[in-house]
This record gives structure tokens, sequence and C-alpha cells, in this order.
């Protein structure tokens, strides 16, 4: 074993040996009122039916398709109950590595890992909820994926580099689903209150964890995009995904 | 020389990461203790315990160890498909 793969193999070890329950934008079980839960399930369900139906039809193409599909689903899932100390803030959070995976596989698919994700947080690590569910789907899966992927397509449709461009993805698929997180408790808690009061507060609460975390997403994001197109481009074909230095 | 000096310097900066983190007198709860559980409390619904509450003594470990498990399994099961060996160019 060479001293990389050595390397490698303790990172992992000390990833999968350090467990413990990561707190960050999902919400928990019981916080929002059931009439808001089904309403985030409805506006999850579209989105989750047309990745179904996306990975249906690319893995039918691409036999290989569906195990890196399922490599970078277990990437979500680590990345999104990874607990990181801020010490600018005194609290940890986590990225949601969305931006990441919208860039890969698409957005369509993003919402596919990220549901299997967060419901296996929600089944087995306390995190998240079951009945809260569909409103985390929204904001981590639908808002964080489509944020990242329109932000790499349009940054690189105006002549951004490719690191750049994977950088701002998951920098703003990351503050995206965050502001997602403070419009839904927003929405469902501010009662008699003003919801822009309760908006804003929540989104500002949330700013001295989450801007530090948004920049380490981004680079995290462009790190694993320059890595993989470096030592296994083919992947990035096989997934359907832009190849640096090929036409667009 | 270059990699021992790349090795030294990441186990400086995480040995002195670990030291501060550890000396700082924050908690490190997440956000959604101190920012998500403590709006909705304020609005008068606080979180409820989970449905299955695997946070009891050694039981997330448990269900950390099944994860690996399977996921090994698979991850080994489809490991030539996921990562095939590189071809070797004839000259």
């Amino acid at each position: 074993m060479n001293q990389k793969k050595r390397i490698c193999t303790l990172l992992l070890l000390a990833v999968i040996a350090l467990p413990s329950t990561a707190g960050a934008m999902h919400i928990s079980e019981g916080i929002l009122p059931p009439q808001w839960a089904a309403l985030w399930f409805a506006v999850a369900l579209p989105f989750v039916a047309w990745g179904l139906r996306e990975m249906r039809v690319k893995s039918a193409r691409e036999p290989f398709f569906k195990p890196l599909v399922g490599l970078i689903g277990a990437a979500v899932f680590v990345i999104s109950c990874m607990p990181i100390p801020v010490p600018t803030a005194g609290t940890c959070s986590h990225p949601c590595g969305t931006g990441m995976a919208a860039i890969l596989i698409g957005p369509a698919l993003t919402v596919i890992v990220s549901s299997v994700a967060l419901l296996l947080q929600a089944l087995f690590l306390s995190h998240g909820g079951l009945t809260t569910l569909g409103g985390n789907i929204v904001s981590m899966g639908i808002v964080g994926g489509c944020t990242g992927w329109a932000v790499f397509k349009l940054s690189r449709r105006v002549g951004l580099p490719i690191g750049i461009a994977a950088f701002l993805c998951g920098l703003l698929s990351d503050w995206a689903t965050y502001a997602t997180t403070s419009f839904e408790l927003a929405s469902a808690l501010h009662g008699d209150g003003s919801f822009v009061k309760m908006f804003t507060a929540i989104g500002v609460s949330f700013l001295p964890t989450q801007l530090p975390l948004g920049l380490l997403e981004g680079v995290i994001t462009a790190g694993v995009y320059r890595f993989i197109s470096v030592r296994r481009p083919s992947l990035l074909e096989c997934l359907g995904a832009e190849i640096p230095g090929r036409a667009l | 020389m270059k990699k021992l000096l790349v090795v030294s310097v990441v186990v400086v900066c995480a040995a002195a990461l670990v030291l501060l983190l550890g000396r700082l007198p924050a908690k490190w709860t997440g956000v959604d203790e101190s920012v998500v559980e403590r709006y909705a409390a304020e609005a008068g619904r606080p979180a409820r315990k989970p449905y299955i509450n695997t946070d009891q003594g050694d039981l997330l470990l448990f269900f950390f160890l099944i994860a690996g498990s399977a996921g090994g399994f698979v991850g080994g099961y489809s490991f030539r498909e996921l990562f095939p060996p590189k071809r070797k160019t004839i000259v």
C-alpha cells in the first residue's frame, strides 16, 4: 500500500470511527405543524418522481450508473451528517454535499440521493425527523441541488473557470439550503407575528456558522471535482458531467 | 522530503486545532439546537423525541456498525465497476 492510499484509508477510518449525532439544517421531529409537514411532502413528491424517472432512463443507458450514483449518495450521507466545529461561532454545523452531487449527477438524481440520505439519518441517527422529511428534502435536495446546478451552469456559460464555477456551486447551494430552512421555519411558525421578521432573525442566526461553512463547502466541491477530473475523468463521462478541457 | 514536510504541517495544524477547540469556552452545539429548535420552542412547537431514538448508549454505534458492514459489502461487491483497473498501454 503506498503512502497516499494509506493516508486516504486513515482519513476514511477516522470519519467512520468518530460517529456522533450531527446537528444542523435538518428540521427535527415535530417542529413543523402537520399541515406544513404535509405541504412540504407534496412539494417534494414530484421532484422525487422526476429523479426516479431519470435514474431509470440513465441506468438503462449505462450499466455502471447505479453503483456510481450510490457512491455519490454515500458521500452526500456522510457530508450531510458530519459536524464541523466553527470557532468563530462556537457551534457545529455540516455542509450538505448537494452542490457537488448536482454537478456530478444532475439536480434530479440529487433529489433522490438526498432523500435516501435524509431518510436513513431520520430512521437510524435521530438526525432530522420522519414528519419533517418533506421539508428537509425540499431545502437540501431540491433547492440546494437545483441552486448548485444552476449556478455551475451559469458560471460556465459566462466563462468562469471550472474550479471557480464548482466553488460557487458549493457555496451558494449551501447558503440556499439554509435560507430555505429559514423560510420553512418562518412560514410555519411565525403565528401572528411578522413572517419577514422571523425569517430574517432565523437567517441571521445561521450566518455566523454558515458563512464560513459555505466557503468550506465551496472548497470541498471544487476539490472533489478537480480530483475526479484529474484522476478519473472516465467517471465524469459515465455520469454525464462536464469534463474539464472538453467543449460543453 | 516534500511529502514529509506536508504531513508534518498537517499533523501540527491538526494538533493545534484540537488544542484550540478544546480550550475555547464554546459548547459546540449544532445549529439545529441553537437556532432551529430555539426558534421552534419560542413559537410553541418544541422538537419531540425521534420516533426511533437511536441516541441511547451504544445503540448509535451498533447502527454505524451495521451501516458500515452493509456499505462495505456493497462497496466491495461493486468495487470493479466503481474502480476498474487502469489499462496498460502497449507501446
